[in-house]
């Protein structure tokens, strides 16, 4: 069916791909946005035009929705802390020359990023666990630390969440600031060293701003992760985000709006809402990157 | 470590050789230390696997299962609450499936932005490159309504469709088969080979480390799935192995150690892909190229 020749192979090879892209991906995406001015509760219902109400709501009288937002917002800030520092240090040392168990421990770190979210947060549940986890005995009753109600109290939620979120995803950023790392030509540092640098200003000076795309793409895809965290507070404290809602999440809220309540106007605003503060997010972080680059 | 030199050193270096055997001393404990973080709660999932609740929720807490029993897996492999066997089946084909679909597309589309000069070309790479930023969420409503029109709902189809073009596959695969060499082409055309045959028979085996790389990505995200077949699947039956075991998280009477052996289940063959498959997708990324 190719025999035609190099004119339409091309649009032959691309057209199944595209098709799909248009059914599955960029008419939902113009719909979606068409569907966020409207009102719209249950799949058989007619849909009534309400111009910006939806997001007027979203923004002005849904206190849930700032919530989520809030929610959200804390793990990404409260996981990146903890994992961006944290994966660094672990790749300088996986880095350094004659380390032996590199690969397991490469191995073993990356695990976490390969199980399932659901499993996490099954696994979880039983770390978190107030009088019989882990976390409370193995780790804070040898401190003579009291227990923490880690899924029982509101304020702890989160900070559950966000160690999740750290034992999950930092051994894979470990992974990626290696391939950085990987990626200096070790002749740079030599040089510093010569000029007589100490090791901490090779690294301050040398390695770190060379590290600022591993950093911009990390950061990237931990905002990214954040705004779709779902899988992981739904098991660990259950589809409303367990006491006063504190584990609800941006995707959880979305969920519960579109296909618990099926609110479809009103889901389709909250996806479109997620999508500009995921842009505007990325941006503001593209921005201040560069802007360390013109120091 | 040398520590036996026959020479005396003298005080400096003496010092400088006890500072870096407590660096590595450092270093090395804290690789340990985040392994241990790491490792051990896989450990309680397998060990907790092998426990009655009355066991896992007890003082002292034990890592280890010291009165191993196997009713936890007896009773979630015979189906009693959930059917846990089916439900991992339909996880494989819902996977494997879209992992075919998936890479099919994706190097196929892959083709015909490395090998050709085609209109429209730059723009609908820019195009995609764009849409590509447009977070999936957005998506999830009127894909439903689509799946329900279509009479998708609660079907493997359903789950299957919409996952099945990755913008970022398309990426992938147009990188890995942008530097197979046009005399290839050429001489291939010389000798009579059809445009789909030079696809098949030189495109796809020159990028088999690629599709390897791109089948486990794809499998993964497939196999760990929660969202989308949360909302497309409704009967028992048809669940995948996430929307299962978190239903029976939602018993009245959690079974903990029954979902941690399901849980432990599923995970296996994931873990076990990576350890064998790991070196080969290696070894295809340098030599893929090379061969023939």
């Amino acid at each position: 069916m190719f025999g035609r020749g190099r004119k339409i192979a091309p649009y032959l090879f691309i057209s199944p791909f595209f098709i799909g892209y248009a059914i599955f991906f960029l008419y939902p995406v113009v719909q979606s946005l068409q569907l966020s001015f409207y009102r719209q509760v249950g799949l058989n219902k007619a849909p009534r035009f309400i111009g910006f109400d939806n997001y007027v709501r979203l923004v002005s009288k849904d206190a849930l929705f700032i919530k989520a937002l809030a929610n959200t917002t804390y793990y990404a800030l409260g996981s990146i802390l903890i994992i961006v520092p944290l994966a660094l240090l672990l790749a300088l040392i996986l880095h350094s020359p004659k380390l032996r168990l590199r690969e397991f421990f490469r191995f073993l770190y990356f695990t976490p990023n390969i199980t399932a979210g659901v499993v996490v947060g099954i696994i979880f549940g039983l770390v978190f666990e107030e009088q019989y986890g882990l976390i409370n005995n193995l780790l804070l009753a040898p401190l003579g630390l009291e227990n923490v109600r880690w899924l029982r109290e509101a304020r702890w939620i989160m900070p559950a969440v966000i160690l999740l979120g750290a034992w999950k995803w930092t051994g894979i950023n470990a992974i990626y600031f290696m391939v950085g790392l990987q990626n200096i030509p070790p002749e740079l540092k030599e040089a510093a060293r010569v000029d007589g640098a100490t090791r901490w200003q090779v690294f301050w000076h040398v390695t770190l701003p060379l590290l600022r795309p591993i950093l911009a793409f990390v950061l990237t895809v931990a905002i990214i992760g954040s705004y779709n965290l779902f899988a992981e507070p739904a098991i660990l404290v259950g589809m409303e985000g367990g006491p006063n809602n504190a584990g609800m999440t941006m995707t959880m809220y979305l969920y519960a709006r579109g296909f618990r309540e099926l609110k479809m106007g009103y889901a389709s605003a909250i996806g479109y809402s997620l999508a500009v503060i995921i842009l505007v997010l990325s941006v503001i972080q593209l921005v201040l990157i560069r802007a360390f680059r013109e120091d | 470590m040398r520590l036996a030199i026959s020479r005396h050193p003298d005080a400096t270096e003496r010092k400088s050789l006890y500072l870096k055997l407590l660096e590595a001393t450092l270093l090395y404990a804290i690789l340990f230390v985040f392994a241990l973080l790491v490792g051990i709660p896989f450990l309680y999932m397998f060990t907790g696997s092998f426990k009655t609740n009355g066991q896992l929720f007890s003082w002292p807490v034990n890592l280890l299962a010291p009165e191993p029993t196997l009713n936890n897996y007896e009773r979630l492999l015979s189906g009693e609450e959930i059917p846990y066997l089916r439900q991992m089946g339909n996880s494989v084909v819902i996977a494997v499936s879209q992992s075919a679909l998936t890479l099919l597309f994706a190097s196929m589309v892959g083709w015909g932005f490395a090998k050709y000069e085609f209109r429209g070309k730059t723009f609908l790479t820019i195009f995609l490159l764009f849409t590509f930023a447009i977070p999936f969420q957005v998506t999830l409503v009127p894909l439903f309504q689509m799946i329900v029109r279509l009479g998708l709902l609660d079907s493997f189809l359903g789950v299957i469709l919409p996952s099945s073009v990755s913008a970022f596959g398309a990426f992938f695969m147009r990188q890995a088969m942008v530097s197979i060499p046009q005399e290839l082409l050429d001489a291939g055309r010389i000798d009579g080979a059809s445009e789909w045959g030079l696809f098949w028979r030189i495109g796809i085996p020159l990028s088999r480390g690629a599709l390897s790389i791109l089948c486990v990505l794809v499998f993964l995200a497939a196999w760990n799935d929660y969202l989308w077949p949360l909302i497309v699947l409704r009967t028992p039956e048809k669940f995948t192995y996430p929307v299962g075991l978190a239903t029976l998280k939602g018993l009245y009477k959690i079974e903990y150690g029954m979902i941690l052996g399901g849980a432990f289940i599923a995970t296996l063959p994931i873990v076990l892909i990576f350890v064998a498959g790991r070196n080969q997708i290696l070894d295809n990324l340098t030599i893929g190229a090379v061969k023939q």
